[in-house]
């Protein structure tokens, strides 16, 4: 008796989580399916493989982006941290000392600093993260600029080159890096005290603090992990242009957060899914390769995109109203 | 006064998926009366109260207000037909006054909608205030600084200004003292009599419901059970008719033996709340702490609990000094606290259960480093059963609950991780008999069990019928430690208001 009273117990919330995500789900596969109508191209197995590279990076600080938000926080920085670590790990070519896992070590450190200078102001003083991470994306930017004087670095470790470009079989390495990175988060997440911890400080900060949560630490070690998903993220998408660019990731932040917010992640704190940010970013990858592949105009695609997120944000606030 | 009735509700059905709120449910209330509407949680009170005040709409069912059938039912056409309720969970602006706070929407202009006539704003809130008799705000305050009973106050203060003639009141003396509520009790009668306007009153405290209210109506599942004068049913008969089984007492405090000192606080100061406290928490002692609202027994609570900074004094546990600065090291000492606002500080309100039950205790569910999701069930599912919570499944979002099991669900966190000491602050404020009693019988084996428990609480019966020894706080200092067979209702009310003082 009690058996079958637990498998239907969680067959119900199974097909109730479906029916959460469901929502944005159909979305992705309706575009799919009307792109793979209207073009030929949409369905090969070559095009599908650019989609998930190219989301990839997006998917990967979008990991971050959704931990931040599920604490009621934002990150704006992402982007500018891509451009200082390009900066900085493309000077192994130049320096000539091309062991790569000491850069990818010395990119990780870096990003943690940057994400510590986030989460430090963000929860000690408690002030704003929009306004303290959009300063440290532009002064981020204007140190990746310095260190190159502007100039793009070139003569990169093979290593490193492979990381951004190369394959594994027929899958890019920027797929299967994206692939640990997100079930590494979904591990800390479900598995780690740390991860239930950042729910419940989004939900209630208050009650967190109650339930003897360091919630001060935990916050700041939030940007921590987010500035090291950047990091990584930057590392490889330097390997996949070949050079270091200090204007890398430019913007990419919009993406990663739009991927988040898309997939499910409430910006009011407590919700959020490494599921929701993959599938919230391929809605945002198929998108613009359909519009690719249908020569739309990069000025109307930027339409299109902003319009896509206002949408998906409109529908899950529909759904949450039927709820009640 | 006026004959009939004012408002009459006919068979009114609510479901909603998977559960039946309201079923062909009758209510009726006549001009000038209050009516006590009963029931336990989950009962279908505020449901049916929704539906009256146009927050939902109802599946069918006639709606009958002030002689007038009522079709396209909404928010505004409740208020506009006099009805307005004032909510057990409250949600003032926090950032704004007392008086923006009473007449929001509604604001005196000099010139319409661009300038604000402060002046005629608070001159009216003032006279409003005085006309209520409310002497404890003023129409400047901040809401943010107020305590729930003034914050309460203002509820009514606001009611009252839209000239209803139904004024629905949900728990509303649950943290109130028993002088407030009598004051609040006059100024209801003297609504009552001199303006005709009719109360409908929610409350778990029989007591005051025997003494306010003129019938009495009780819901249960969904159903109503009937409708009673007030002389024509005995408090036995009604939690009867409202739990369909006897409850044979109500505080059913069982004699523990009283041991070894456990907790012991000397000459604790925090600036500005407690002065020096010093009081002694045996094993198997529940220690009652009662006052008047902003006594200081929360902020003593808090103190205890790491969230205040004490300034000077010792706080021993087993005979050691220990050094609480953080809620984790309260927790680590064995001290669990209770909160008296569940939905400020208690739940985690877009979480479900689980994530509700295991927030303080994750940790107690680790094998090899990572949480196992099967002693997490196994967790939960006791602590579900144990305290007869009712829910779906452990899925369920905490806030679709109704308070009393939102209130058991808290209880549960906290007693998961099996305290030594554990603070209580008003644990039984909106909750049904029914669970008040499994709460008390709760605690009471827990103290035969060897737990401490310190218990705030503002309802005088509970403080006395569960202590074993009364400790009385008067802004910010004990003026009195009672045991129990010397406390009645005025030697603590004395030492509450400061008349009396053992330490002077």
């Amino acid at each position: 008796m009690e058996k079958t009273e637990k498998t239907s117990k969680s067959g119900i919330s199974f097909l109730k989580k479906l029916n959460q995500k469901a929502g944005i789900i159909v979305i992705l596969l309706i575009m799919c399916i009307i792109l793979s109508i209207v073009t030929n191209n949409f369905l090969t197995s070559r095009n599908l493989i650019n989609i998930l590279r190219q989301i990839s990076f997006y998917c990967i600080i979008g990991l971050g982006s959704m931990m931040v938000i599920v604490t009621c926080g934002i990150d704006m920085s992402p982007g500018s941290i891509v451009g200082v670590i390009s900066v900085v790990t493309a000077l192994n070519g130049v320096t000539g000392k091309g062991n790569v896992f000491l850069w990818f070590v010395l990119a990780i450190v870096v990003g943690a600093i940057f994400g510590a200078a986030n989460g430090i102001l963000v929860a000690y003083p408690g002030l704003p993260a929009f306004i303290v991470t959009l300063g440290t994306q532009i002064i981020g930017r204007g140190i990746a600029l310095l260190i190159t004087d502007g100039h793009p670095i070139t003569g990169l470790n093979e290593n490193l080159l492979f990381l951004g470009a190369g394959k594994v079989g027929p899958i890019p390495m920027p797929v299967i890096i994206m692939a640990i990175l997100c079930l590494i988060t979904w591990y800390v997440l479900r598995y780690t005290s740390f991860g239930r911890y950042i729910y419940a400080i989004g939900s209630n900060e208050q009650a967190a603090k109650i339930s003897g949560i360091n919630t001060k630490l935990v916050k700041m070690f939030v940007y921590v992990y987010a500035g090291i998903l950047a990091s990584i993220a930057g590392m490889v998408l330097t390997g996949r242009v070949a050079s270091g660019q200090p204007a890398l990731g430019e913007g990419y932040e919009v993406y990663s957060i739009a991927g988040a917010v898309i997939g499910g992640a409430a910006l009011s704190g407590g919700v959020g899914t490494v599921y929701g940010v993959v599938v919230g970013s391929l809605v945002i990858g198929v998108l613009n390769n359909g519009m690719d592949l249908l020569g739309v105009s990069s000025y109307w695609q930027k339409i299109a995109q902003g319009s896509i997120i206002i949408l998906a944000v409109l529908f899950d606030y529909l759904r949450k109203r039927n709820k009640q | 006064m006026q004959e009939g009735f004012v408002v009459q509700m006919e068979k009114i059905n609510k479901r909603f998926p998977g559960v039946n709120a309201l079923e062909d449910v009758d209510l009726n209330v006549k001009y000038g009366e209050t009516l006590a509407l009963m029931g336990e949680n989950g009962a279908g009170k505020s449901t049916l109260m929704k539906v009256l005040t146009g927050l939902y709409k109802a599946d069918s069912g006639k709606l009958v207000i002030d002689g007038n059938v009522v079709t396209d039912y909404s928010i505004n056409r409740a208020i506009e037909s006099g009805i307005s309720m004032i909510y057990q969970e409250l949600s003032p602006v926090k950032n704004l006054t007392v008086a923006e706070n009473i007449f929001l929407g509604r604001e005196p202009f000099k010139v319409k909608n661009i300038l604000l006539d402060y002046n005629k704003l608070f001159q009216n809130t003032e006279q409003l205030l005085k006309k209520l008799n409310i002497n404890e705000v003023s129409a400047a305050d901040s809401m943010m600084n107020l305590t729930v009973a003034k914050m309460q106050m203002v509820e009514i203060a606001k009611a009252v200004s839209y000239n209803s003639k139904v004024i629905i009141m949900d728990e509303p003396t649950s943290s109130i003292s028993e002088e407030e509520c009598n004051k609040l009790f006059n100024i209801i009668n003297d609504l009552k009599e001199k303006h005709n306007i009719s109360f409908i009153f929610i409350s778990h405290k029989l007591d005051e419901v025997y003494k306010i209210a003129d019938r009495i109506v009780v819901l249960r599942d969904g159903k109503s059970i009937g409708t009673w004068n007030i002389n024509e049913l005995s408090q036995n008969d009604l939690i009867k008719y409202m739990v369909g089984r006897e409850i044979t007492q109500l505080y059913p405090k069982q004699d523990a033996e009283i041991g070894d000192i456990k907790l012991s606080v000397k000459n604790l100061n925090v600036k500005g709340l407690l002065k020096n406290i010093s009081f002694d928490l045996h094993q198997g002692e529940i220690l009652g702490f009662s006052g008047l609202i902003g006594a200081g027994r929360t902020e003593l609570a808090e103190t205890l609990f790491g969230l205040h900074k004490i300034d000077s004094g010792t706080i021993q546990i087993d005979g050691k000094d220990v050094i609480i600065k953080t809620p984790k090291d309260a927790l680590k000492q064995g001290i669990a606290y209770l909160t008296e606002d569940r939905r400020s500080t208690g739940c985690f309100l877009n979480q479900n259960i689980r994530e509700n039950l295991m927030a303080p205790n994750w940790k107690m569910s680790k094998k090899g480093g990572k949480i196992d999701y099967g002693t997490v069930s196994k967790l939960c599912g006791s602590a579900v059963k144990d305290f007869a919570i009712k829910t779906p499944s452990l899925n369920t979002l905490i806030e679709s609950l109704s308070g009393g099991n939102q209130q058991k669900v808290l209880v549960a966190r906290w007693l998961m991780g099996l305290p030594s000491i554990i603070i209580v602050d008003e644990p039984t404020r909106g909750i049904d008999v029914g669970s008040k009693s499994e709460i008390h019988r709760l605690f009471s084996q827990l103290a035969q069990q060897g737990h401490s428990i310190i218990m705030i609480s503002s309802e005088l019966p509970e403080v006395m019928g569960m202590s074993d020894r009364i400790a009385i706080m008067h802004e910010g200092t004990i003026t009195g430690i009672l045991d129990r067979h010397e406390a009645d209702q005025e030697t603590i009310l004395s030492y509450a208001s400061g008349l009396l003082n053992q330490y002077e």
